[in-house]
């Protein structure tokens, strides 16, 4: 989406991302999304007096991992108490990294060239969850609420970028390449419908070469959609609001998804101050070289890589598989695209088959092994499968694992008889005597209906190629 | 009442019994609890159950842990699981830990047996145990007076013959400022060598946890007990517990110990006195006196009255009404914790509480919290600095004896001044003890004090028994 | 020197710490606070521009702990020390504003 005259967005963005530790930053209670409220909570991470932190090695080495896929300087850091009362938060202040972050600097480059600065990755400390009763069951106008302290304390990474990003498209791209970034390495499952990656952004306009503007900081963008929504809305509602003669005011604003509006949170004014100081129970961390290089040696290739090395492998790549590619990368699946090439299997179908079925169930993919999937395109590039049939295999590998032959067999994906296809591609072209007609006289598009038409009839069992055989044949 | 040492002697003898031990502590408990307010819990039952395992442990011929059978008092900061810890709060009234403090755990482990729950400076800022919510607790020596604080409770229990060793917490001066007043020996262990978990936070950068005893020897088996690494606090000393007990006797032959002009200054006639006298005691053990001045004490008070406020305005935010402990009612959250917080506090901890909010708020960091945090490396050097010179210091632990109770609640500054000989310790994270030596006015303790560098407790522990044993003990 | 402590300065941190005081209470405590912060002004005339500010008095670091998951607390037992709870959950009045 442009925007008007010659207005600019400056956009930077804060990413949360919790970490996939076993156990929580300060304690040894499991840090594990969907437990039953208030079970996975000890002294530590409740916040009951006499309780004293003790630092998670585990998230210490996923956030320097970070910081090495973001080409920052890992340095010596310390944490910070931010003291603001909130009831979700136990002890009445957040452990985070202040002046001293563990990864300093950075950046990302982005699959269109681009390159996007990194101020900081710091380590910091999660909050409990609450849930607002009566009213309409969100915070406003509710009469009371229930907090649950599962999530107290899980480690997070939060990545803060530099104000390069200058669209929309470029901050999704942004938070779609970090994500992948935060899968390869381990460090995060990247999923934002469960929170585990929150974003905020801060937005602001200006005229070209012009100093920024003042900025709105947005709270509350848990999808990528939203993200892009938000930040476009932002920066035609500040150019609207200057146009108009008024001013921006620095303030938090809040994203309601469903009216697709950002609105007013706290005002610069209202903000709080957090009276940050050192946190006296936490000694510094000083990752040593010898440290430092031993989680480089454990890191795999990152997403730029990857990408180069798969797209590599097409002779000539179409708009479509360079975003199928996207896909396969971001969602770390190309280990099973590498596996079916070299089985032999179709560039375009490997892609597409990983891109839409294997991404469609990533908590399963461990029922699927690189064989059975690499079987599974090879029997349907043989005709052996239709497309829809090979789909619903792959559907069956993913819930159940298992050999796709006999999975096939026990479907009844039988290949249909010569004979019964061809009495039903002549069946069709009686009952459709004017696309027969046009078909005859070299519109080859008809081919297509009559490919329709017959898996209609035969409930995705036929094979088109052979459709096609069939309907030449004919003519 | 015996000694811990004897007590743990007679057990393992079988000359007694840790339950028969346990049966005097509570009678000296019920004898005088109600008058001077030391107990605010006693836990009979608990005490009886762990007194007879270890009467059962010895029955059955094994081993028992080096306070086998010791009757022992806890301040009523330290957790202590399923029994009721207050701080002297009301806002934490009726809360019981669902876990123990490892202090408390390897007092178990040891066979000691807690006996219950000590009054105490509500969250332990004070210096009379004047400021509980739950009353004052009085001198077992002279209960018109205070018997110093912040564990004036754990103080009084070992000075009324309760229970032979007690612990307590000494953030400026908490544990040695009340041994003084009581004539006890009250230890200040270096920072990191007792663990903190489970000791509820007042400035967690100064507290630490200590013995008192009524004699030297008690105290050392009480902190070898207690002392060593604990992966439960980050800032946790990476050693075991150092040898305390066989070091006792070492003496002070050769050693150089510097007597501090800014530690006796502006104390009282009868305390200097003593200060002195404990020198030439030394002296006369073949020690080397050096007089010396360290200017930067003078800057302890400032600073430690910053310090320690900022820590505990944070330390102490988690008092909200949200998941335990006292909630006043209202109609949203954040007036349910300002409600909460209005009556659950006394003045003293809101008096901290919003001096260290302002000394942290934006616009005066800098010229207090931050400022305070150099002055503290201005204290380490200086101590550092005396230490290349001299092996121990010596100088008053209070400038009085004890006063009289409510003497100073109306003048926060004047009670602020009882600590300023004990604060520069805690500051540096460094060792210090007070050990009973001469009396003063009304025939009333005095304690000198003797300070050390970080891990320098056995060397202490050697002075103070020097002291004793010159003092007939 | 560093400026003096007014009442409305004291009314604000006692808003931030979540503490109601009376306007006795008000006048009170910025006497007495004065003076400790009066006291405290020893140190505003050092020059110690060049001095590190001390928050630990040892100088460990990385002190850490394996990830390795260690048994958490009984609900029964986390919820009976609540005020209030229910469904699980412990249970507050509505709260106002969103975290920031
Ligand atoms: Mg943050
Ligand atoms: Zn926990």
């Amino acid at each position: 989406m442009g925007l008007p005259g010659d207005w600019e967005m400056v956009v930077g963005l804060e990413v949360h991302t919790e970490l996939k530790t076993a156990t929580k930053m300060f304690c040894g209670c499991a840090n594990h999304f969907g437990a039953q409220p208030n079970t996975n909570v000890c002294p530590v991470c409740l916040g009951l007096p006499g309780s004293l932190p003790v630092l998670n090695v585990r998230a210490v080495e996923l956030a320097m991992a970070i910081g090495i896929a973001l080409h920052s300087t890992i340095a010596a850091s310390t944490f910070h108490r931010k003291n603001y009362f909130y009831p979700d938060m136990p002890k009445d202040f957040q452990i985070s990294q202040y002046d001293l972050p563990i990864n300093k600097g950075g950046y990302l480059d982005l699959p269109d060239g681009s390159r996007v600065s990194i101020e900081r990755a710091h380590l910091e400390e999660d909050t409990g969850k609450s849930t607002h009763l009566g009213g309409t069951g969100r915070i406003h106008g509710a009469d009371r609420s229930l907090v649950d302290y599962n999530r107290s304390g899980v480690p997070l990474v939060e990545i803060v970028s530099g104000p390069d990003i200058r669209s929309s498209a470029q901050a999704r791209s942004y938070a779609s390449s970090l994500r992948a970034i935060l899968i390869a390495t381990g460090a995060s499952d990247g999923r934002m419908e469960e929170g585990s990656m929150r974003i905020d952004a801060n937005v602001s306009v200006r005229k070209p070469n012009a100093p920024f503007g003042t900025r709105c900081e947005i709270k509350n963008l848990n999808s990528l959609r939203s993200l892009q929504r938000a930040i476009d809305f932002e920066a035609l509602r500040q150019i609207e609001l200057i146009e108009s003669g008024g001013t921006v005011r620095q303030e938090t604003r809040h994203w309601d998804e469903n009216v697709g509006a950002t609105s007013t949170m706290r005002t610069k004014e209202e903000a709080e101050d957090y009276r940050y100081f050192r946190e006296p129970d936490l000694v510094e961390l000083v990752p040593s070289d010898e440290w430092q290089g031993r989680v480089r040696d454990a890191l795999g290739p990152m997403p730029a890589e990857r990408r180069l090395l798969l797209i590599s492998r097409l002779s000539s790549p179409s708009e479509t598989q360079l975003d199928a590619v996207e896909v396969v990368i971001d969602l770390g699946l190309e280990d099973y695209v590498h596996a079916a090439l070299d089985a032999g299997a179709d560039a375009s179908l490997a892609l597409a088959r990983a891109a839409n079925e294997l991404a469609a169930g990533l908590d399963l993919l461990s029922n699927v092994t690189f064989t059975a999937f690499s079987s599974t395109l090879l029997l349907e590039q043989s005709g052996t499968l239709s497309a829809t049939q090979s789909k619903t295999v792959l559907g069956e590998l993913l819930k159940s694992g298992g050999d796709p032959a006999s999975i096939a067999t026990s479907l009844g994906f039988e290949q249909m008889s010569s004979e019964s296809l061809a009495s039903t591609v002549a069946l069709l072209i009686d009952e459709n005597p004017d696309e027969w007609e046009r078909f005859r006289d070299g519109d080859e598009k008809l081919a297509q209906f009559f490919i329709g038409q017959v898996m209609k009839q035969t409930k995705g069992q036929a094979n088109g190629k052979d459709v096609i055989k069939e309907l030449h044949a004919r003519r | 009442m015996k000694s811990a040492e004897q007590i743990v002697r007679d057990v393992r003898s079988g000359a007694t019994t840790a339950s028969a031990e346990l049966d005097d502590a509570l009678l000296a408990v019920k004898a005088r609890n109600e008058e001077l307010n030391v107990f605010l819990y006693v836990d009979e039952e608990g005490a009886r159950r762990q007194a007879e395992s270890v009467d059962a442990a010895i029955a059955r011929g094994e081993s028992v842990g080096p306070l086998a059978g010791v009757p022992i008092a806890l301040k009523d900061n330290l957790c202590q699981r399923g029994i009721p810890t207050t701080c002297s709060s009301r806002i934490l009234e009726g809360w019981r830990p669902p876990y123990s403090a490892t202090v408390v755990d390897r007092l178990l482990a040891a066979g000691a047996v807690p006996v219950g729950k000590t009054n105490l400076d509500e969250f332990a800022m004070g210096s009379s145990t004047e400021n509980s919510a739950f009353g004052p607790t009085r001198n077992p020596l002279d209960p018109t007076r205070v018997p110093g604080g912040s564990s004036g409770g754990s103080a009084a229990a070992v000075a009324a013959d309760m229970t032979p060793l007690a612990l307590g917490s000494d953030t400026g001066g908490s544990i040695r400022q009340p041994a003084a007043l009581c004539g006890l020996i009250g230890v200040k262990p270096t920072y990191g060598l007792v663990s903190r978990y489970g000791l509820i936070a007042f400035a967690s950068s100064l507290d630490q946890i200590g013995p008192f005893a009524k004699n030297v020897t008690d105290a050392a088996m009480l902190l070898e007990a207690i002392a060593g690494h604990d992966e439960m606090d980050s800032t946790s000393l990476p050693e075991p517990a150092p040898s305390l007990v066989a070091h006792i006797n070492d003496g002070v032959a050769g050693k150089r110990i510097g007597l501090v002009r800014d530690l006796v200054d502006g104390a009282d006639e009868d305390v200097v006195q003593s200060v002195l006298r404990a020198a030439e005691a030394l002296a006369a053990e073949g020690a080397t006196i050096v007089e010396l001045s360290i200017p930067e004490f003078r800057l302890g008070l400032s600073a430690y009255y910053i310090l320690a406020p900022a820590e505990a305005s944070s330390n102490l935010a988690r008092y909200d009404g949200v998941r335990y402990g006292l909630r006043v009612n209202a109609d949203d959250v954040t007036a349910m914790n300002e409600a909460t917080r209005t009556a659950g506090f006394g003045d003293e901890v809101k008096r901290r509480i919003m001096l260290g909010t302002y000394a942290l708020s934006a616009g005066y960091y800098d010229a207090y919290y931050g400022q305070a945090l150099k002055v503290r490396t201005m204290m380490i050097s200086a101590f550092a600095n005396a230490y290349r010179d001299v092996d121990l210091l010596l100088g008053a632990t209070t400038p009085s004896v004890a006063f009289e109770l409510g003497s100073k609640v109306s003048d926060p500054m004047a009670m602020y001044l009882s600590d300023i000989f004990t604060i520069p310790t805690n500051l540096a994270g460094d060792a210090a003890l007070s050990v009973p030596f001469g009396t003063g006015e009304h025939d009333l303790p005095i304690g000198v004090q003797l300070l050390g560098p970080g891990r320098s407790e056995a060397k202490l522990f050697a002075a103070a028994r020097v002291l004793e044993i010159a003092e007939g003990r | 020197m560093s400026p003096s402590l007014r009442r409305e300065d004291v009314a604000h941190v006692a808003k931030l710490a979540r503490l109601t005081l009376s306007d006795d209470e008000l006048d009170q405590f910025t006497q007495q606070l004065s003076q400790v912060l009066e006291h405290a002004n020893d140190m505003s005339s050092l020059d110690l521009e060049n001095v590190v500010p001390t928050t630990h008095p040892f100088g460990l670091v990385n002190v850490v702990r394996d990830d390795v998951v260690r048994p958490s607390l009984d609900r029964d037992e986390v919820l009976a020390m609540a005020p209030d709870s229910e469904d699980g959950r412990f249970a507050v009045p509505r709260i106002i504003g969103e975290a920031p």
